[in-house]
Formats: structure tokens, sequence, C-alpha cells
């Protein structure tokens, strides 16, 4: 990098808040200039898999409570733009680069079967793209930069969802309708944005939040965050602006939808954590009636009517779609609670979230190979011909209800400890009642799965063993983070920490 | 991690490799085995608590080892010891696997050191013993099991909630002495009510254990209730509500049985009869009353055993359990019949036999600490029992007319599984020293006084004096003439025609309020599939256009609130 020359003291490991986007985002365009599909295949997986080693090195670097910053060019912040790591984004780094590093291996034969093979190349490019782009939002310490890395992230996942075309047609309109709306989402961030300079001129995270320290009253400033919320809780789906997500979870590539589901929305998820807590004061009397008057509104409406609707649905895919906006909902009535509990039970459960999800996706990917259909009527009775996929199946719904012993269980008992300090009995509640919801559909597909008698005669074999091990990493990692907390509490707690006072050192 | 190793873990192990193990001799060995090596390794353990594990924060203690949970754990593994050598004929993995699971959860929830730990294993005694209910495999199994499973998740949420009020408001999850007061207390309470089926709240037993297998019904007879009397007797010793309340649970029960003719019904009855006894011990709370309900817990779980055993054994071999259909089995069946009186004497707490040096140390106490009333109607309850389960049972199953069935003598197993009950329901009789040692407290009590002795026998001859009268004369069992002619009358007529009168309104009231409810649900759920269903307005996809609309509503929402 140029910046070596001019700051001779950086080493290779000072360069990895950008080497991890950077690696990525080279291996991108080689993918298609070797126009090789298992080139292609082999150069996803390795990009993947140095992001995850850098993000797990940066993790433990910052896990005291330090602060990376790296300057881009070697140009001084806030002029330059700075990528800046610390307990909170590196922990959602690591989500994001280790699930995609467990699901690449999982990703060649699903994708194999999915998409046709001339695209292949093309897939894993638009793959990587995405994976930039998130990883990208999430490092930056750049409001501008969040936006061109969100721009990223979602041209390439228009691609990737309308991919899903070839088993749907439908897969078209639905990336269609996710392009509309995530534009729209993107343009207002982008205008709100836009208001935050117009009041203070800078465009860095941590100046920016230095200067709106005494700025609570400024109308433009008050404007710039509604445009925030707004536009960053439709790419974070929050209830009802979640209505291009169902739609496009069902119809992408089943691997296309593992990866959002785990990732997308919790790489949305961090940014408006980042922009409420650490630029935004949460002492401003407006943002704390945003919190109160809409996020915590919306966050109650999703834990219910989207599990409602969940608990309805014919598809399973599309089920576990409405589950994914229900769950959400807890996540941001952690940030509507603006405490410090609250926001770890929101943090962890970002996490817990994405490898629950992360397995019941890939159940649901595997059932598409070997059924070719992701129906609940068509599943029926296969506990007995696909045991290992069921078991996994079974352990994740285990997780999304919350069942002690589970991640799910961990995230939950937080919220409700976090409802409780606020005195608020009636949401903990709440919270209890919808996790109930959950345990309808989730026993809705364990009983056709175990109970009933398969349809036909014909022989179903298992997915093969490199799908069927990554299932089995996250489905385990489900268990492990259910049992031993240390990791994901240590770090939710700095993470939160570092949201809370970072922004202003 | 965990410095001492759990017991319950030696269950819950075996329970995995039973799963794995082909049916046969190392599947049975390992049956038999695991209840005494875990046994051994309970009666070796040092006191003490250990175990810790982090969790969430959360330091929770697996093992908290004191005379309290030792003679739970001991009585336990002894219990899935003859409950498993009874079942030796049953080749049903589920059961098998149920059995052990369920046993070990049992003994794990014995140990807990915490309320956390003791709500793991709570579930996991509801969700494993339901196996055994569903392992009959009919239809009316199937909803009894359910209903069962919904009262023991009840009571299992019940102390979650409690637990997690009881944290916020003490930061403590100790599992230990709480005095009631608090809504996290009497939660708590409540939920150890339910397994402890409280007035009220016992209809699960009478309904779930006669519903069981054979061999299913004895073993859970034995470790849900008094899981819950070892949670009673852990948190709220002296507890004076406790003490009207056992003594109620001693009435109640009695009414019913009598009444009632399947005979492991009889004994369900019963059950929650001697439940009472110890509930009582543990509401007057000395250290004599707590050694009595853990003594008697003790006894009572070999006892009551021994005459689920002894009657599933005639179920067995006959089919029906049906006080009228049974009858003059002694001739074919005689070692059976030896072990049921057996099983019966002691439950009625003849001297010589285990129920009578457990028994009386509670009466004792109860009269000692002045608890008149509460004395009488131990006594009564007594009188009850031997009624009820020490000549009911042996008599119209083993005696009464000849039904002209002519069974076999029960399978060599279950005559040993019975006969070693026996034998221990009679050597504590003879000679409780040992169980005396084992009690939370020191003992310093003489069952064998003469005044002890002379007012057992005279309740026990009197009652059965009445019995043969009145069996004599034809008037038993619908008219039934009792121990205490003052009293009987309202004890045996206006009272169960009160309860029956009860019954019908609260039952007529039940009924009506479950159809409206269930058709208010299904009106629920029909507008919610409208609604939120798949063809629903919530559920559609919705054009580009009206999405983006949404977006505008939210936004100017927003903006409206920011700017206020």
């Amino acid at each position: 990098m140029a910046s070596a020359s001019i700051i001779p003291s950086l080493s290779i490991i000072d360069q990895l808040p950008l080497l991890t986007i950077v690696v990525p985002m080279i291996a991108a365009p080689l993918c298609v200039l070797f126009g090789n599909r298992h080139i292609a295949w082999l150069l996803a997986f390795i990009a993947s898999l140095v992001s995850f080693l850098f993000s797990a090195h940066m993790l433990l670097q910052v896990i005291d409570g330090d602060v990376l910053s790296y300057h881009l060019g070697g140009w001084v912040p806030p002029l330059g733009i700075e990528y800046r790591v610390d307990a909170a984004n590196a922990f959602v780094l690591l989500l994001i680069s280790g699930i995609s590093t467990v699901i690449l291996p999982y990703a060649r034969q699903s994708v194999a079967h999915e998409i046709k093979k001339v695209s292949h190349t093309l897939f894993y490019c638009c793959y990587l793209l995405c994976f930039t782009g998130l990883l990208g939002v999430v490092v930056t310490g750049d409001a501008f930069n969040v936006f061109v890395f969100l721009e990223i992230s979602s041209l390439s996942t228009y691609v990737l969802i309308a991919m899903g075309a070839e088993r749907d047609k439908r897969a078209l309109t639905s990336a269609y309708d996710y392009l509309i709306l995530g534009t729209i989402g993107a343009t207002f961030f982008v205008i709100g944005i836009g208001f935050l300079y117009i009041a203070t001129g800078t465009l860095n995270m941590a100046d920016l939040a230095v200067r709106l320290a005494d700025m609570g009253d400024n109308r433009t400033v008050q404007a710039g965050c509604a445009f925030i919320v707004v536009g960053m809780g439709l790419k974070a789906a929050i209830y009802p602006l979640h209505l291009w997500l169902p739609s496009a979870y069902t119809y992408a590539p089943s691997v296309v939808t593992v990866f959002l589901a785990a990732t997308a929305t919790k790489a949305a998820i961090y940014i408006l954590l980042r922009f409420m807590f650490s630029i935004f004061q949460p002492e401003f009397v407006f943002e704390l009636h945003t919190l109160t008057w809409i996020i915590m509104p919306l966050a109650i409406l999703a834990m219910f009517a989207a599990s409602l609707i969940a608990a309805f649905q014919a598809d399973l895919k599309r089920l576990l779609a409405y589950s994914s906006v229900a769950q959400v909902g807890y996540m941001i009535l952690g940030i509507g609670l603006a405490t410090k509990i609250s926001l770890s039970a929101t943090i962890i459960h970002l996490f817990n979230h994405g490898i629950t999800k992360a397995v019941l996706f890939m159940v649901v990917g595997a059932f598409v190979m070997r059924k070719g259909s992701s129906f609940i009527k068509n599943l029926n009775g296969l506990g007995k011909q696909m045991p290992w996929t069921c078991a996994a199946f079974v352990v994740g719904g285990l997780s999304l209800i919350g069942v002690p012993g589970t991640a799910g269980f961990i995230s939950k008992w937080l919220l409700i400890d976090a409802a409780l300090e606020a005195d608020l009995w009636w949401l903990a509640m709440l919270i209890v009642l919808s996790s109930l919801l959950a345990v309808v559909y989730v026993w809705k597909t364990v009983e056709v799965l175990y109970m009933n008698e398969p349809d036909e005669s014909i022989v179903i074999k298992e997915v093969p063993m490199t799908m069927l091990i990554p299932m089995w990493i996250m489905a385990l990692a489900c268990i492990y983070f259910g049992l031993n907390t240390d990791i994901t509490l240590t770090s939710a707690s700095v993470a939160v920490n570092s949201l809370l006072g970072g922004g202003a050192q | 991690m965990i410095d001492v190793f759990p017991p319950a873990f030696f269950f819950l192990i075996a329970a995995g490799i039973v799963a794995f193990l082909p049916q046969g001799i190392f599947r049975s060995a390992l049956l038999l085995l695991t209840p005494i090596v875990a046994g051994l390794y309970i009666y070796d353990l040092p006191h003490g608590v250990g175990g810790e594990v982090e969790l969430a924060g959360l330091t929770l203690e697996m093992m908290r080892v004191d005379k309290l949970s030792v003679i739970f754990g001991l009585v336990f593994c002894l219990a899935s010891f003859l409950g498993n050598l009874y079942a030796l004929h049953v080749k049903d993995s589920i059961q098998q696997i149920a059995a052990l699971a369920y046993v070990g959860s049992a003994i794990g929830a014995v140990f807990a050191g915490d309320l956390v730990t003791l709500f793991i294993y709570w579930e996991g005694t509801a969700i494993t013993s339901v196996f055994l209910i569903w392992a009959r495999r009919t239809e009316g199994a199937y909803h009894t099991g359910m209903r069962y499973l919904i009262m023991q998740i009840a009571s299992g949420v019940i102390l979650l909630g409690g637990t997690v009020l009881l944290y916020r408001e003490t930061g403590s999850i100790a599992f230990d002495k709480m005095t009631l007061g608090s809504l996290a207390t009497w939660l708590i309470f409540l939920a150890f009510g339910i397994k402890c089926a409280f007035p009220l709240l016992h209809n699960w037993v009478q309904d779930a254990y006669p519903a069981a297998t054979i061999t299913g019904t004895v073993i859970l007879s034995s470790f849900t209730t008094k899981l819950a009397v070892y949670a009673l007797a852990r948190s709220f010793p002296s507890t004076e509500i406790l003490i009207y309340i056992g003594a109620v649970m001693t009435l109640f029960p009695i009414f019913f049985a009598v009444i009632e003719n399947d005979l492991r019904r009889v004994l369900a009855y019963s059950l929650n009869n001697q439940l009472g006894f110890m509930v009582v011990g543990i509401g007057i709370g000395t250290e004599l009353a707590l050694n009595g309900t853990a003594a008697h817990a003790f006894a009572h779980i070999l006892y009551k055993s021994l005459l689920f055993m002894s009657v599933g054994a005639v179920l067995f071999r006959t089919g029906t359990a049906k006080g009228s259909e049974l009858g003059g089995l002694y001739k074919t069946m005689p070692l059976t019949m030896i072990f049921c009186v057996v099983g019966a004497a002691s439950i009625s707490a003849f001297p010589l036999f285990s129920g009578f040096v457990t028994k009386s140390l509670i009466l004792s106490d109860a009269a000692h600490e002045g608890y008149y009333i509460v004395w009488g109607i131990l006594l009564f309850a007594s009188a009850g029992v031997f009624h009820h389960s020490g000549i009911k049972i042996p008599y119209f199953a083993f005696f009464a007319h000849d039904s002209g069935l002519r069974p076999k003598e029960a399978p060599t197993h279950m005559l040993f599984a019975m006969g070693i009950t026996a034998f221990l329901c009679i050597a504590i009789g003879v000679y409780p020293d040992p169980l005396y040692a084992l009690l939370p407290y020191d003992v310093n009590y003489v069952p064998y006084t003469t005044t002890h002795v002379i007012t057992q026998l005279q309740l026990l001859m009197f009652s059965a004096l009445a019995f043969t009268v009145l069996m004599r004369t034809g008037i038993y069992p619908p008219e039934l003439r009792s121990v205490n002619l003052d009293t009987d009358v309202i004890y045996r007529r206006f009272l169960p025609r009160i309860i029956t009168k009860l019954r019908n309104i609260i039952s007529g009231m039940w009924l009506f309020g479950t159809w409206f409810a269930s058709r208010k649900v299904a009106k629920l759920v029909k507008t919610l599939h409208n609604s939120h269903g798949p063809e629903g307005r919530m559920a559609r996809v919705w054009p580009t256009g009206a999405m983006v609309l949404w977006i505008a509503i939210i936004l100017s929402a927003t903006l409206i609130v920011n700017f206020i």
C-alpha cells in the first residue's frame, strides 16, 4: 500500500483493517478473469478465510477496549478516510467473515445444483463483492464511505438474488423490488448524511460525534437522523420496512439466502447502533423520542406480526424469512430500550441469530437439493431419510425459540433482563409470549419432518459431507455459544462500552 | 470446570449408551448397574458445595452435597434399581432410555445448589417422564401424556419466572431456605406445589400415573412428587401454611380412593395422602419433623413402589387392575399376594413395618409442637390409609369373591424386585437405625414405645374390625362406616356430597370456560389466518408502490416525532 512509505513504521498487522476488505475485493475480479468455476470457488474461499483470520486477529487486539485507527492513503482524519475498528465492529466483522467462511464449502454443491455452470464465476465474483461491501460498511469510520460500501453490497445482492431465476422466475421481480426499495433506502441514508454534513462540515464518524455534541436542537440534524434511521431501517428490515425481504429470501439461491440472512441485516443493525449511540448522543431529546415512539413500537409489532405470519406460512424458506423479520424485532427492541444490558442483548442476538439462521437456511438448502422444494408439505418424514440434516434443523429451531442450552436463550434472557431492569414487566411478558409463536412454527416443521410418514418410496439420500459439515459446525456453534458465554458476553459488553464512549474519544 | 462429578451424569451417560446398545444381556446389565454405581458413589460423596459452572454471568452449583440431598439421592438410586429390575422384561428402548434420563434428572435436581440448575433438571424430569406415559402408544395415553406434560412444564415455567424475579429482587439464585412473602417466593412455592400435587393442583397424579405402562407407573410414582417434597423441605421448612395444606392433602384423597375401582388409581390417591404427611412434616419444620419427612419419603418410595409393583404384576398377568373384576388371585399368585400385604402393612404403618417408624416421627412431632387438630387429622388419615390401601388393595385383588381368574405367578425378575423391596420395608421397620443414621439431623427417637405401639394397634385393629363387620354385613363399599363414628357422617357422607356438588359446579364452569375459550381461540386463529396467513393481507407480496408508501409513512412519522 502507498501508505506504507509515508508512515514507515506500519507493519502488516497495522494494515489489517484495510487488508480485510482489500483481499476479497481483489479476489472478486480475479474470479471472472480466471474464468474457471473451480478456481473461482477456491479464490472465494481463500479470500473469505483470510478475512476471517484477520478479523479474528483484530478482535483479539481490541477486546480490551483499544481502538485500531487506520488512515487510508496516509491522509489524517477528519479530512482523510479513516477505518476504525473497535470491539463493536470487530465482533460484527468476525460474524460476517466467519459465516462466509463456513458456508462457502456448503456453497460449492448447492450452487452447482441450483445455478447453471456458465454463471458460476460470476456468482462467486458477486458473492465476493457483496462480502466486501458488508465488511466495508462495518469497518469504515467514515459516514460517506458507509454509503459507498452499502451500494457495493446492495448492487451485488440484487444480482445474486436474481440468479435464483433458474429455479423460480419470481426471483427477478423480487430482485427488482429490492432494487427499488434498496435504492430508496440508500438514498435516504445519503440524504441523512448530507444533512449532517451541512450541519457539521465533516464526514468522519468520530469527528461528527464531537461536533454534534451540542447540536441537539438543530432541525437539520434532526431531519438527518430521521432519514438515516429510515434508510438503514429498510436495509435492516425493520417491520414494516421489511416488505422486500420475504420474497428476496424465498426466491434467491439457497446459499445467497443463508449468507444474506446471517449477515446483511446484521451489518445494517450495526450501522444503526453506531449512528444512534456513537454519533448521535443518546441524551438527545429527539433521539429518545425516536427510540420510544418509533423503534420500540415497531420492534414489538415485528415480534408478533412477523411471527404470526411465519406461523401460517406453507413454504419453509418464506417462513424462516418472516421469522428473521421477527428476530430483527428483538434486536431493535434492544436498541429501543437503550440501556447497557439491552444493547449487549442486541449485539449478542445479532451474533446468535446469525449462526442460528445460517443453520436453518442451510438445512432448507439441503431440502431444496434433495426434494426440489421447500414447501413444508413436501418434507414429510424426511427425519428418517436425512437424519443429520433434520437433526441440525432441530438444533437450530431450538436456538431460534431460545431454549436453555442454546445460543438463542442467552440473548433472549439478556433482553428479558434488560426489560425487567427498566421495570417494563409487560415487555418481558411480550418477549416470552412471542417466543411461544416461534415454538409454533418450529414445531410445525419438526412435526412434519419426524411424525409424518414419508410420501413415496423413492430413496432420498442424505446431502454430501461438504454440506453436512458446515451445517453442523453452525449447529454446534449454536450449542457452544449457549453453554459457554465468555466470548459473546465479553465482546458484547466491551462493544457496548466502545459504542457509547468510543465515538467521542 | 467441574470438580465433583455429578452423579446425575451416570444416568444421563448410561441413557446415551443404552440408545446404541442392542437389546440383551449388556443392556440389562447396564440398566441395573448404573443405579448401583451411582448409589455407592453418592454414599461416599464428601459433603460440601462443588461443580460450579459459569453461565451467562451466573455461578451455577451443580453439586450441593449434604445429608438432606444424599438421602434423597440414595433412595432415588434404590428406587431406580428396583424399578429397572422390575421392568427387566420390557424390550422398549424408549422406556429404558426415558427411565434412566428421568432418574438422572431427578437426581440432578436433588443435588442442584441453585435455582437455575434446579430449573433445568426440573424440566428434564418433565420431558423425560412423559415418554413413560406415551410408551403405552394409545390415543388415550397420548392425550393424558400431553395433559401431564402441560402441567409439568407449567410448573417449570412458573419456577423460572419466580427465579428471575428473585434474582432481580435479591441478586441471588440460591436454592435455599426462603420465606413466603414476595411474588417471587410465591411463584416458586406454587411451582413446587404443582409437582407436589397440592390440593386442587393434584389431578395430574391420578390422571397420569394409572395411564402409564405397568413398569412406567412404578418408576413415575417414585420421583416427581418426592423431588417436589425435597424442594419444599429445602426451601420452605417451618412455613405454617404447609401444615394445613398437608393436612388437607392427607384427608381428601381418602374419599376418592374409597369409591375408586381401578386399583392403580386408588394407589395414586393414596400417594397424594402420603405426600400430605410429608408436607405437614415440612410445615412443622423442626429437626424431628424434617427427619420424619425425609424418612417417610424414603420409606414411602419403597412401599409405594412395592404396591404399584404388585398391582402391576396382577395387571401384567390378568390384563386388568379393576377391583370389581379381580379376586381370589392368592391361589395362583401367592408370592405377589404376600409382597402386596407387606406393602399394605407398611403403608398402614403396622408396627415392625417401615411406615410405622417413619410416620410416627411426623405424628409425634405434630403432637409435640401442639398442633392437636392436625395431629387428629393425621391420625384419622392414617386410619383412612389403612382402609383404602391397607385393606382394599390386597383384599380386592387377592381375596374377596373368587373371580375365577387363575393367572400364573408373576415373572421371576418381578418377584425379585418385589421381594427385595418387601425385605427392605420389613428391615426398616424392624431395625430403623441405619435409616435414622442417614437422616439430615441427629435422631433421638425411639419408635417402639408401648404408647406408640398400642395407639397404632388400637387404631388399626378398630379399623380392621370396622371393615370386617361392614364386609360381613354387606355394607361396604357403598356405605362406609369408619373408625370415628361421631364424625364419619360428616366426613363420609356430607363432605363427599358437598365435594361432588362443588366438583360439578366447578367442572361445569370449567367446561363452559374451555368451550367458550376454544371457540374464541378457533375464531381468533381464523381471523389471524385471514390476515396473516399465506394469502392474507399481511403476508401478500405487495406491489412496489405500496412498499414505497410505507417508507414514506415511517419517514414522516419519524420526522414528526423528531421535530416535536
